[in-house]
């Protein structure tokens, strides 16, 4: 009788929702943990959540989940207000660091219980919870307590869970964070690859710049309960908002400019009275001029083309396939440079004098 | 013979003490119950199969369980607020537990004398005010005993209950309600089945606390319901059969010792966790 409403392949793509955040505030007492947050995810979007711990990322998802309510503000759901809706009614799945298994029930009756709250049918919990189970490559351990599995079978129970009863909207808090490295990569892998299988909007909140630039197409960095910046993840790599965003997502050299002069043809400016151009593209100039390590590259004699200064090399610390570099010019403002260690020589020793070089087209003001 | 290291002989004292005033006269009335009045079993053959002593047996095991199963009850309301209610609830509730906690036994039970009695305060006010005729008869007999056993058995419930509530992870609760659960399933499906191993804890403590009452059941009982610890008491000082009272003793010990080897075990796995 419920079949013509629970049953039949449920198409998961066009349940997913859009939901949109206006001027979103949250106080806690006299402090401001989320002030003016205006932010739309689209409808199957996957969406990361990014800032240092205490910006305000994971109080805006409890915020979406329904477990605070915003001091200010407004949310919608598929464009109705839901600002005032329980948790229970948006019934958004959620996976935590924890997990947050029932640790009473087998890895079968944790999946089973968002369908059995839905009231589904028996024949119809069984069938979708044999397919979760092998969709997250959990077969054979389905009667098994979440106790007696490790840590990132346990993180794919909740994953199933959360993910069994096609929710709108999937929050996922900081999941990977109590797993190693090679493991939260191939969680990683399993997340995209839900996601695209699914279709369903991802929320994901990350402090891991990696994690979030390697997941999702789109990234909203948090600072002191402020949005710093939403954008997909190559331009708030290479075109961050401001320096906060620009030093938050890795390492950034930063040059303090004298006699900046903008012309038609690019930017003049001096750094400890050599003369640097650089492109018009790069913006309005300020300054300051941002510089990611991997566009800079060290030579041992001052390169004929490109922009170069001189510094002295502090120190060295072998990773591998690349090496860092530290150093500092001789006006102080210290350098960080990444390179492959194969293209240094191998008589580089910490106090040589070496030259830094970078193409004109590289780099931004902040 | 081996050598005790020196943290060790720390327990000496405890350990001479509890020999002293607790072991050494305990194994003699253990053999007490074999040799008076003649050397035998024929003791603990009485204490088998004598009505009297039976139905006392009996009424001291109904007794602790429906006791058990009212103070679990009461004690998982008190100890829920206790734990996820309001600053000021948790006040509350604190004073209401600890200060009984802090109450002789005996100045509870007279308490409760005082309430209860047919000329006790809530007899006399029923009446003044036209909601009764006839006083109610809530002390001397077994629900007078029940309430005085309860109230005073909550503290002992609401500790363990209250470690094992502190114990379930807050974002369990949240990944159930995020999935659209209501809070009463939640409550039902989630949070009591997380905290089954404290409620089964807290109910052993409590039986067995139930099983050695004395006090409670002497006063409100009013001799018309005698639990064992009484009757042991009335065998030994009013109507002398030591051999009998003592026979008693050993069974109510044993059955106590029973319990808490259950307990052990009960509390091993919840320890390792």
């Amino acid at each position: 009788m419920r079949r013509g409403k629970d049953g039949g392949r449920r198409v998961a793509k066009a349940k997913a929702a859009e939901i949109g955040a206006e001027r979103i505030g949250k106080s806690f007492g006299t402090f401001e943990a989320l002030t003016d947050v205006n932010l739309t995810i689209g409808r199957g979007e996957f969406l990361t959540l990014l800032g240092p711990s205490g910006s305000g990322k994971t109080t805006f998802l409890m915020i979406l989940a329904g477990f605070e309510a915003a001091t200010r503000g407004r949310l919608t759901l598929d464009g109705q207000d839901m600002t005032q809706t329980p948790a229970e009614a948006r019934a958004f799945g959620m996976v935590f660091q924890g997990y947050a298994l029932f640790p009473h029930m087998t890895v079968e009756d944790n999946i089973a219980f968002p369908l059995k709250v839905q009231r589904r049918s028996a024949g119809d919990i069984k069938r979708r919870v044999t397919e979760m189970v092998e969709m997250v490559g959990l077969g054979g351990h389905g009667h098994k307590r979440p106790s007696a599995l490790s840590g990132g079978q346990q993180q794919r129970v909740a994953l199933a869970r959360a993910l069994a009863y096609d929710p709108p909207v999937l929050l996922l808090d900081e999941p990977f964070s109590a797993l190693d490295k090679n493991l939260r990569g191939q969680m990683q892998d399993e997340v995209r690859r839900l996601h695209r299988d699914l279709g369903t909007t991802f929320v994901f909140v990350t402090h891991d710049q990696s994690e979030a630039l390697a997941l999702s197409s789109r990234v909203a960095i948090f600072n002191h309960g402020q949005l710093q910046q939403v954008a997909p993840s190559r331009e708030v790599y290479e075109r961050p908002a401001n320096r906060f965003v620009a030093e938050f997502l890795g390492q950034i050299n930063i040059l303090p400019l004298g006699g900046v002069s903008a012309g038609a043809s690019g930017t003049t400016a001096t750094f400890e009275g050599q003369t640097l151009t650089m492109a018009a593209f790069l913006g309005a100039p300020t300054t300051s001029f941002a510089l990611r390590p991997e566009y800079m590259s060290l030579h041992m004699v001052a390169p004929q083309d490109g922009n170069a200064i001189r510094a002295a090399l502090l120190d060295l610390t072998y990773l591998g396939a690349t090496t860092e570099l530290a150093l500092k010019t001789p006006g102080g403002t210290a350098l960080s440079l990444s390179q492959p260690t194969a293209s240094l020589p191998s008589s580089l020793t910490p106090g040589a004098e070496v030259w830094v070089s970078w193409a004109a087209d590289r780099g931004l003001f902040l | 013979m081996p050598r005790l290291s020196r943290p060790a002989l720390l327990l000496v004292p405890l350990l001479g003490f509890m020999v002293l005033t607790y072991l050494v006269p305990f194994l003699g009335v253990a053999a007490w119950s074999v040799t008076l009045p003649e050397p035998g079993l024929t003791q603990y053959q009485t204490a088998l199969t004598d009505p009297l002593v039976l139905s006392v047996f009996l009424r001291t095991f109904r007794i602790c369980l429906i006791v058990t199963f009212a103070t679990i009850c009461a004690s998982y309301m008190i100890t829920l607020l206790w734990v996820r209610g309001s600053r000021m609830q948790r006040l509350v509730i604190e004073l209401c537990i600890l200060i009984p906690f802090w109450i002789s036994v005996l100045t509870r039970a007279f308490g409760w004398l005082a309430l209860l009695s047919n000329k006790g305060i809530l007899n006399t006010w029923a009446q003044n005010l036209g909601f009764l005729t006839e006083p109610l008869t809530l002390v001397r007999n077994e629900f007078g005993v029940i309430v005085g056993m309860v109230h005073f058995l909550i503290p002992f419930a609401a500790f363990p209950l209250a470690s094992a509530m502190r114990a379930v992870d807050e974002r369990v609760l949240l990944a159930a309600r995020g999935m659209g659960a209501s809070r009463t399933r939640v409550f039902a499906q989630v949070f009591v089945p997380m905290t089954a191993p404290g409620i089964l804890g807290a109910a052993l403590v409590v039986f067995v606390f139930a099983l050695g009452f004395f006090v409670t059941p002497a006063l409100l009982g009013g001799g018309r319901s005698v639990m064992a610890a009484e009757l042991i008491y009335l065998r030994i000082f009013q109507s002398p059969n030591w051999g009998l009272g003592a026979a008693i003793s050993v069974i109510l010990m044993v059955a106590v010792g029973g319990l808490l080897a259950l307990l052990m075990r009960q509390a091993r796995p919840a320890g390792a966790r």
